[in-house]
């Protein structure tokens, strides 16, 4: 698939180059390098444990990698003071695999929490038309009173990812949006997170395992094995390749569904 | 046969590790001065904060006070009597309560039902990864959480010692009471008789002391959590266990710096 919009602008939105990271004498990135360009959706894809989260942690500043650099919008995010962090992350999204929802706020707290603080002119009522704007837009109006014990493991991850987007971030960050979720609402996060790069524009980096989520919302694949990518390219390109570890990872993931 | 020394450690595992810790916990204490000053101000959780440190703690420290006065008030009376000196008591007890035992009283009641309660709650926020998520939609998870809850427990504090002082004196007055019918003005004009401002002034200083020392230490230890649930569990019991400790050191170096200033 290629990247929709290809009249629009085309400008190198995230660049990581030659980036290692290691924990203790755990090596997790070994020279990583990815360029992801206005617009386009980029899935990691690889199996558990070879740096994939550890990867958007370190695009969004949450960790900080031993070498390499790390460019998103045209600045250097290792070099950024705590300001200068705070501004960037206004503009990227990040959506836990765990949902990250505050447990002990309702949906609407969780939502206004990070509009309230970031946007402090806005009124009361221009809050809450935003909050109710982002859970129409994840269809999710009707539980705005709830807390996130109530809600089902999809709900919860469209609420996180409605969180991120109350923001209006230009970069989305999707950490497993697809895991532990049944095939059924495994699509509709696929559906939503195309429904989310079509109406706010973004560029986004979708970390996965599941194929179908790959294949359905990725207009390049990164294929990520022991901390190094060993194929980049459209679906149809990595899974045409001979390389005995991608078609493992391609006749397993159908095997265990 | 010979000690090879290993060079992944700079003295031992263990010493290093300690001292590791405590760089971390003084840069830790080091952003709390930094970040309080800073606009903007979270009022409505420190507001929310003091009130689940303060108020929601009032049964307990209600309890422990008077039960403390009553039974320290039973507990010397004989001995007193053996010297025919019971009309000592009431200025005895209130030396012990305002001296000591009301501000240590609350400091390790709250240390034990505040401490294990926010270390809990931050620990599992960080296994979760609410702290991260919260730093990712640029809030500063720092001055919304440690800053909001350590000044909650420091303003606290003092007033739960207060209030713990009072009904520990109402206690004691109800033993004194109970055997010697003294009334309650002449019960307090003699406690007070042999208590001074210093007393009174070292005592707020102590638990405002006691109250940072316990909102810092489970903060930290919240905040620091990590490996899950188990993680959760020994951040809430370390943060009593430590705070507890360094109460106990607090009390010994206040006592030392005022009683210098008694004489």
């Amino acid at each position: 698939m290629e990247p929709e919009n290809k009249n629009e602008d085309h400008s190198l939105i995230i660049s990581i180059k030659d980036l290692y990271k290691s924990f203790g004498s755990n090596e997790v990135l070994c020279g990583v390098s990815l360029d992801v360009f206005n617009k386009e959706n980029v899935v990691v894809l690889g199996r558990s444990g070879t740096g994939k989260s550890v990867l958007i942690k370190i695009v969004c500043g949450l960790l900080k990698p031993d070498s390499g650099t790390v460019n998103v919008l045209g600045k250097e995010v290792e070099k950024l003071n705590d300001k200068e962090l705070r501004e960037l992350r206004l503009q990227v999204g990040f959506s836990f695999q765990s949902s990250a929802l505050y447990d002990s706020m309702t949906v609407r707290e969780n939502l206004a929490f990070p509009l309230v603080r970031n946007a402090r002119h806005l009124s009361r009522k221009e809050v809450k038309k935003e909050i109710e704007s982002v859970l129409n837009d994840v269809g999710l109006s009707q539980t705005i009173n709830q807390m996130p014990s109530e809600l089902s493991g999809g709900q919860r991850k469209r609420i996180g990812i409605a969180r991120t987007l109350i923001l209006r971030p230009k970069i989305m960050l999707y950490d497993e949006p697809t895991s532990g979720l049944d095939p059924i609402t495994s699509i509709e996060i696929n559906k939503l997170i195309n429904l989310v790069r079509h109406k706010f524009n973004t560029t986004s980096i979708i970390i996965t395992h599941d194929l179908t989520c790959a294949k359905s919302t990725g207009d390049k694949i990164a294929m990520m094995v022991d901390g190094k990518f060993i194929k980049q390219g459209t679906f149809d390109e990595v899974f045409s390749s001979n390389d005995e570890r991608i078609q493992n990872f391609y006749k397993y993931n159908f095997i265990n569904k | 046969m010979y000690f090879k020394k290993s060079r992944e450690y700079f003295i031992t595992k263990k010493i290093d590790q300690f001292f590791i810790e405590l760089n971390n916990a003084l840069q830790f204490v080091w952003r709390f001065f930094k970040e309080v000053f800073k606009p903007p101000y979270e009022a409505r959780e420190i507001i929310r904060q003091c009130y689940q440190v303060g108020y929601k703690s009032l049964f307990l420290i209600t309890l422990t006070g008077f039960i403390t006065g009553l039974v320290f008030t039973k507990q010397s009376r004989p001995s007193l009597s053996q010297f025919g000196a019971s009309s000592w008591l009431p200025s005895l007890v209130a030396i012990a309560i305002i001296r000591a035992l009301a501000a240590l009283v609350t400091a390790l009641i709250c240390a034990g039902k505040v401490g294990s309660n926010i270390g809990a709650e931050l620990g599992s926020m960080k296994v979760t990864e609410q702290i991260d998520a919260m730093e990712v939609s640029a809030v500063n998870p720092f001055k919304f959480l440690v800053v909001s809850r350590v000044l909650a427990t420091t303003l606290m504090v003092p007033m739960l010692m207060c209030y713990s002082g009072f009904v520990a004196m109402l206690g004691a007055y109800l033993n004194v009471h109970h055997n010697e019918l003294t009334s309650f003005i002449s019960f307090f004009q003699a406690a007070f008789d042999k208590i001074s401002f210093l007393d009174i002034f070292s005592s707020l200083i102590k638990s405002i002391v006691y109250g940072f020392t316990i909102g810092m230490v489970a903060c930290y230890k919240g905040f620091h959590a990590s490996n899950g649930t188990e993680g959760v569990g020994r951040a809430a019991n370390s943060s009593v266990v430590l705070s507890m400790f360094l109460i106990f050191i607090e009390e010994i170096l206040i006592v030392q710096i005022t009683n210098s200033y008694r004489t």
